[in-house]
């Protein structure tokens, strides 16, 4: 699916997902969904929204196809041409940038083989650089799919991408073996708590 | 009313006017590139930054509303300093091509950087570079140029209600195009070239073709349909360079056409410039003195009653008034100007005019469109009938064929059956007309010019007869031909045995007739005619031409000075612009000529004569500009019976219409993209 | 004295324990809310106006004078609540955890405060690279409709409150509450001309409150232990508690809930585990997310977290991310990338923020090089200048104040490199 094909239609059970969707904002707000529903239509077509999934979505929520193509050239998540089925997204924002994910981009390109902005040729990986991500005492991090991956040097990201070229499911989160956004070596705070049925 | 003190002044305004509208009441020029009075307000480009009391920031004058007690400062550092630095970035990534711009010399950014800007430039970095855009055959783009101000696509999506034009990406890799970079599928759409502010979208067909203080600019009327926009001529030498759109905010605010504007190229192409005698079946040149001398001698020959005249639908008033006159005085009873056959009763004014007038349909609640496409036939009264749906509480239906009005329309039928239940109250709809406080009904030509149309008519006058309020008349006709209502007014209509166009084309056929002169009208199906001898009188090598035995050359409506009546019954002045090419002349002049050829000579030997003739005959021609309301009485005429077949829209391509936008190579380029591309596109995926 | 984990709101921030309903009631979640709805929309907005509690997105505007400003009656227009999840500013992930881990007081608070300002529905807007946290939640809020929580008459109060929750689609300016609205609205995050405020004119052309997802979830337990409980943490006008994110050049970077007016250096000492190479070696901390100008390492000594302390060192608490520098920083390219991110960020509506934000990058770029002459700083400054105050919304403004915070600071080190680079040029000719 790296050429645009000339049609597109979401799946029955995405077309279904798209109506719940659709279904939380009032009668005559659909366009409201379009964000979502553009989402679901480019999982559904290898991470990115050829055309006519634009007019699809367009035409299905009573859109004009350039208000359509306008919501998916804004935002970032929306790829507008092959990306890669994997998308490979490292933080290099301020936070991250002052713990290096100078060297977690660089390890990221040198094991996938691709600079940032490029894709596997085999279509499978691409890789980029983005802005920042929301876990920034965690830094460096990266995305992949959906999921976070954290607290990263060199060699953990390199690790990573090997796993996941070998067909392996890294586990997302911290890194270095800490536990989500506690202090390293244990929390501070929240020590002296004891909650009844909370065992 | 709020009160607020704008630079020391103390001033009271309407509630609801924004800070930017107040300054102007003020006597106060605020600079602003992306504000534009007739579009929503976007606020963006900051250049009507002002100061305000006790607010720690400048504000947007464009967007902010007047409150009571508000003190405005337009002249302080600050606001200064705010101008100069919205200057200073709107320049940055501008390009320097001054020089080479179609905009110079009337662009907004070259006359506020003088005003407000730094003298230098501070930016060392390199300048963006935005590829053009393909926007279609009106609009040419140089999207460097482009400041975002996002005028284009607010009039696309507003005005011309065509959702077709975005800006895609973000920030400073935003980009203002049409969807996939089609053409601007708009009646409408090169209204865009004149908001736009700078030179990014310029005029395709007249790119780099003058400069604007080479031109001499001429204010006239437009003839391309019967709305009569307010236009400028810009010629040089003898061409016109350009048409554009004049302030009228009771016709067309500030917009036109695009026929309007680019037919014009038209004005250039297969003239007659020198008069034509057919001999031995083709057309030769010959002398003005020996051609007015054939015409007299055939006029002359023929018996009154074997004589007919047609005027065709750009024809100015004064020459139909002459022609009128040189017709009773040779004896014809049968002088024409429904030359589509359209069945409209001259003796009562009200029952052909579009009596709620254009301006008036922002009053109206609800409106019946019968056998009209208004998009069509009249664009501007379409963007009217589109400004006031936005306005909301609006109800429009329709009866004829399916219609893309750019706002909904409800499809009550397709033709005089479901106007008969209507009218006879026993369509729901006819509840919805009475109890509406403003209703209006439009006739097209569609609906008339076809065998039953005084049956269609008499209906159409019984629902007319339930749009009437106290200072409300609901009643339209929607005309098509900008010569019409001034051709009803003077009463260029049969008076003899032949009753109409259609009597006199069988008449022509049947040999019942010798001679017949057609002033420049075009729109017959001249196989009709027969052997008769035409005497063709106009300015385009169009079908009248081509049938004609003689041809006496004319002058366009750029090329003399005429009174012309639009649908609403407002009279209005096109002015010379430039001379007639070669030996054509003003028509009235060849009219008033062939009258003293034939032994009738007019009594009039100068335009100023005439009109003072036309005006004693027709004291409503001296009221120019203005619009007289009539009341629209009963109606007694002949009914007859309706036919079952559907309505048909009298126009197939907006883009040719008339001789003049029939020789435009602009127009034919429209017709090619958005007629025959699509026609072929719909062909293989339908 | 630090803030004692008793007084604590957020008591599963790092996860530690389940997300759940069961075990969220466990920690006293939705604990009396029937009877918190009880009290009536008066008496909850006023309790929240006398807790103090100032708006934790970011601006600090006091939440129950934000929740005053709605219509008492509807005029028949729908009121909605919208909570801004879009968390994106450089440095801040507190939303992040307080979804994540503890989602039921987020929900728990959007059902008090819809009924607090008279809205049936609320939908939250959520950041769209958030997935997992939209999972939690996505549970959280089905588990409370089950519970009969929210939806039609939510504990039993006779108030009916639907919740939504919204994904975005990456977009740092829909953190803005306009752009936020109109990205909810299905268009682009184009931030919309104030006047009309969101509380007249806000989502679909309805009176809206937009809230930080923080602002919200603390709402609950300050109803719950009361607005003097509340009020009496922090100092006057910066009160209660509050989720700082600490990155960058310390040993232990994490997310804590503190006092708010707590010193920086001893935020960071003790939970961060201190700067990297010990306080000393601080070269400057970004108190509040990237928006917000630098401050150095001689302010630092004695600069309270809170929004009065900050302020008065011409910088701000922001969203609480404190960002630190030790003295291995490249200060300029350290703001040079937060220039990039505005610029990436920019919708590009206005013109200064569009032209601006790529311009200040382009000359910071030469500046981390020093590739420009000295009169180019204070050319920098005026087109940051140029920028801040002139556009639509506030981003412009958060991309002009690093920059200015630089120079304030750090023009010295800029001087340098002009310098230098200058002497390698004439050393290479």
């Amino acid at each position: 699916m790296s050429t645009a094909p000339e049609k597109f239609e979401l799946t029955p059970e995405n077309l279904a997902a798209a109506k719940k969707i659709i279904a939380k904002y009032p009668p005559g707000r659909q366009a409201s969904a379009v964000m979502p529903v553009l989402m679901l239509a480019q999982k559904q077509h290898d991470n990115w929204l050829p055309q006519a999934a634009l007019e699809y979505v367009a035409k299905l929520l009573g859109m004009a196809p350039i208000r359509v193509h306008e919501v998916a050239s804004f935002y970032t998540m929306y790829n507008l041409r092959p990306a890669g089925r994997v998308q490979v997204q490292v933080c290099t924002t301020t936070p991250c940038w002052l713990r290096g994910s100078g060297a977690v981009v660089a390890a990221c390109e040198r094991a996938l083989g691709v600079a940032c902005g490029g894709v596997t040729p085999d279509g499978r990986f691409g890789l980029k650089e983005v802005e920042c991500l929301g876990a920034c005492v965690n830094a460096p991090m990266m995305q992949i799919g959906d999921e976070y991956y954290e607290d990263l040097d060199s060699a953990s990201a390199a690790k990573l991408i090997e796993t996941l070229k070998s067909g392996g499911k890294p586990r997302p989160g911290p890194q270095s073996g800490r536990k989500t956004s506690e202090p390293l070596g244990g929390p501070t705070t929240l020590t002296t708590l004891r909650f009844g049925k909370d065992a | 009313m709020p009160k607020l003190t704008i630079d020391g002044k103390l001033i009271e305004v309407e509630a609801g006017l924004t800070v930017l509208q107040a300054c102007e009441r003020a006597g106060v020029e605020i600079p602003r590139f992306c504000y534009h009075e007739r579009l929503s307000i976007a606020g963006n480009c900051r250049m009507c930054l002002v100061e305000q009391e006790r607010a720690p920031k400048p504000i947007a004058s464009c967007a902010m509303p007047v409150m009571d007690n508000m003190v405005i400062k337009t002249d302080t550092e600050m606001v200064r300093k705010a101008r100069r630095g919205v200057m200073e970035f709107l320049l940055i990534n501008h390009p320097l091509d001054c020089p080479i711009c179609d905009q110079g010399g009337e662009c907004d950014l070259q006359d506020q950087a003088m005003a407000y800007g730094f003298g230098r430039s501070r930016y060392d970095e390199n300048k963006r570079a935005v590829a053009d855009k393909y926007m279609g055959p009106l609009i040419k783009t140089i999207m460097t140029r482009c400041i975002h101000c996002t005028r284009c696509i607010r009039f696309a999506t507003e005005v011309a209600g065509v959702e077709e034009m975005g800006a895609l990406g973000r920030g400073e890799h935003m980009v203002v195009t049409t969807y996939l970079e089609k053409a601007l599928a708009s009646e409408m759409s090169a209204n865009v070239i004149d908001l736009c502010p700078v030179g990014a979208l310029t005029s395709k067909p007249y790119a780099f073709e003058a400069r604007p203080w080479e031109l001499r600019k001429t204010e006239s009327v437009d003839v391309m349909d019967a709305v009569g926009s307010a236009i400028r001529v810009d010629t040089r030498g003898r061409e016109v360079m350009r048409v554009l759109p004049r302030l009228n905010e009771d016709v067309n605010e500030e917009w036109i056409s695009d026929k309007t504007r680019y037919a014009c190229d038209g004005l250039t192409r297969q003239r007659l410039d020198v008069p034509y005698l057919r001999k031995d079946g083709a057309l030769r040149p010959m002398s003005w003195n020996d051609a007015l001398k054939a015409a007299a001698d055939r006029l002359k020959a023929a018996p009154g009653d074997r004589i007919a005249a047609l005027a065709g639908d750009l024809s100015d008033a004064e020459s139909m008034f002459a022609l009128k006159e040189l017709m009773t005085a040779l004896g014809s009873p049968h002088v024409e100007c429904r030359q589509d056959g359209a069945f409209l009763p001259a003796d009562s004014r009200a029952g052909y005019l579009f009596n709620t007038t254009i301006v008036g349909i922002e009053r109206a609640d609800v409106c019946l469109l019968v056998g009209a496409n208004p998009r069509w036939e009249a664009a501007i009264v379409n963007t009217r009938l589109r400004k006031r749906h936005l306005m909301g509480g609006f109800t429009v239906a329709a009866i004829g064929p399916a219609l893309d009005l750019t706002f909904p329309v409800q499809m009550l039928g397709d033709g005089p059956k479901a106007l008969a239940q209507i009218a006879a109250g026993t369509h729901p709809f006819s509840q919805k007309l009475k109890d509406a406080k403003a209703p209006m009904i439009v006739l097209g030509q569609g609906a008339l010019a076809r065998p039953d149309g005084a049956a269609v008519y008499a209906a159409a006058r019984k629902l007319g007869e339930l749009c009437q309020r106290e200072g409300w008349n609901g009643f339209n006709v929607l005309h098509t031909a900008a010569a019409r209502v001034g051709g009803l007014d003077l009463g260029l209509v049969p008076t003899g045995k032949l009753k109409d166009v259609n009597a006199i084309l069988d008449a022509a056929a049947s040999g019942a007739l010798d001679v017949v002169y057609l002033l420049g009208a075009d729109e017959i199906d001249m196989d009709r005619l027969g052997k008769v001898f035409v005497i063709y009188q106009g300015h385009h090598g169009d079908r009248g031409a081509h049938r004609a035995d003689l041809i006496l050359p004319g002058a366009a409506y750029t090329e003399k000075n005429g009174i012309y009546v639009n649908t609403e019954g407002r009279a209005q002045l096109a002015k010379l612009a430039s001379a007639p090419p070669g030996e054509a002349r003003e028509d009235w002049k060849i009219l008033r000529a062939l009258s003293e050829a034939a032994g009738k000579t007019l009594p009039y030997d100068t335009l100023a004569d005439l009109r003072g003739a036309l005006v004693k005959a027709h004291p409503g021609f001296a009221r120019i500009g203005d619009v007289t309301p009539s009341s629209l009485g009963s109606y007694s005429g002949p009914a007859g019976s309706a036919m079952d077949a559907p309505f048909a829209h009298p126009i197939a391509n907006f883009y040719m219409t008339d001789p003049i936008s029939r020789a435009s190579l602009t127009m034919s380029h429209c017709t090619e993209v958005f007629l025959n591309a699509r026609a072929a596109k719909t062909g293989t995926h339908g | 004295m630090a803030l004692q984990d008793k007084d604590r709101i957020f008591t599963n921030l790092y996860g530690q324990r389940d997300f759940r309903l069961a075990a969220a009631k466990a920690r006293g979640d939705w604990d009396g809310t029937k009877e918190i709805l009880a009290r009536g929309r008066d008496t909850i907005v006023q309790q929240m106006k006398d807790s103090g509690l100032r708006g934790r997105g970011g601006a600090g505007f006091g939440a129950g004078l934000k929740w005053s400003f709605m219509p008492k009656k509807s005029d028949g227009r729908p009121h909605y609540l919208v909570v801004n999840a879009d968390e994106g500013e450089p440095g801040t992930c507190k939303d992040r955890d307080m979804m994540r881990h503890d989602p039921h007081k987020l929900v728990e608070g959007c059902l008090i405060a819809s009924f607090a300002i008279g809205a049936n529905a609320c939908y939250i807007y959520i950041r769209g690279e958030f997935a997992r946290e939209a999972e939690n939640l996505q549970t959280a809020i089905d588990e409370a409709y089950d519970a009969g929580l929210i939806g039609k008459n939510a504990c039993g109060s006779g108030w009916d409150c639907d919740l939504y929750l919204h994904r975005g689609s990456g977009a740092y300016i829909c953190g803005e509450e306009t752009a936020l609205l109109e990205s909810l609205e299905g268009k682009k995050g184009q931030p919309r001309l104030k006047p009309p405020f969101p509380a007249g004119a806000g989502l679909y052309g309805c009176p809206t409150t937009v809230n930080n997802v923080e602002t919200i979830a603390v709402a609950p337990t300050i109803l719950r232990r009361g607005a003097a409980w509340f009020a009496a943490i922090g100092r006057p006008n910066n009160t209660g508690t509050k989720v700082f994110c600490i990155s960058g050049h310390v040993n232990k970077p994490c997310n804590v809930e503190e006092e708010m007016g707590i010193p920086v250096k001893e935020l960071i000492e003790r939970h961060a585990g201190g700067v990297r190479g010990g306080w000393d070696n601080l070269l400057a901390i970004i108190p509040g997310g990237s928006s917000v100008p630098v401050v150095p390492k001689s302010v630092c000594d004695t600069l309270l977290m809170d929004f009065d302390s900050c302020k008065a060192v011409r910088s701000g608490l922001g969203t609480a991310a404190v960002i630190v520098m030790d003295k291995s920083t490249d200060i300029v390219r350290a703001i040079a990338r937060l220039s990039k991110f505005y610029m990436h960020e920019s919708c590009g509506q206005c013109t200064p923020c569009r032209e601006g934000t790529g311009w200040i990058w382009r000359v910071m770029e030469r500046m981390v090089r020093g590739e420009a002459e000295p009169r180019e700083i204070d050319m920098l400054l005026e087109v940051a200048n140029q920028v801040d105050g002139h556009t639509i919304c506030a981003l412009g403004d958060a991309a002009a104040w690093p920059i200015q915070g630089l120079i304030r600071h750090f023009r010295p080190e800029m001087e340098r490199r002009i310098a230098a680079y200058r002497g390698q040029r004439a050393a290479a000719e």
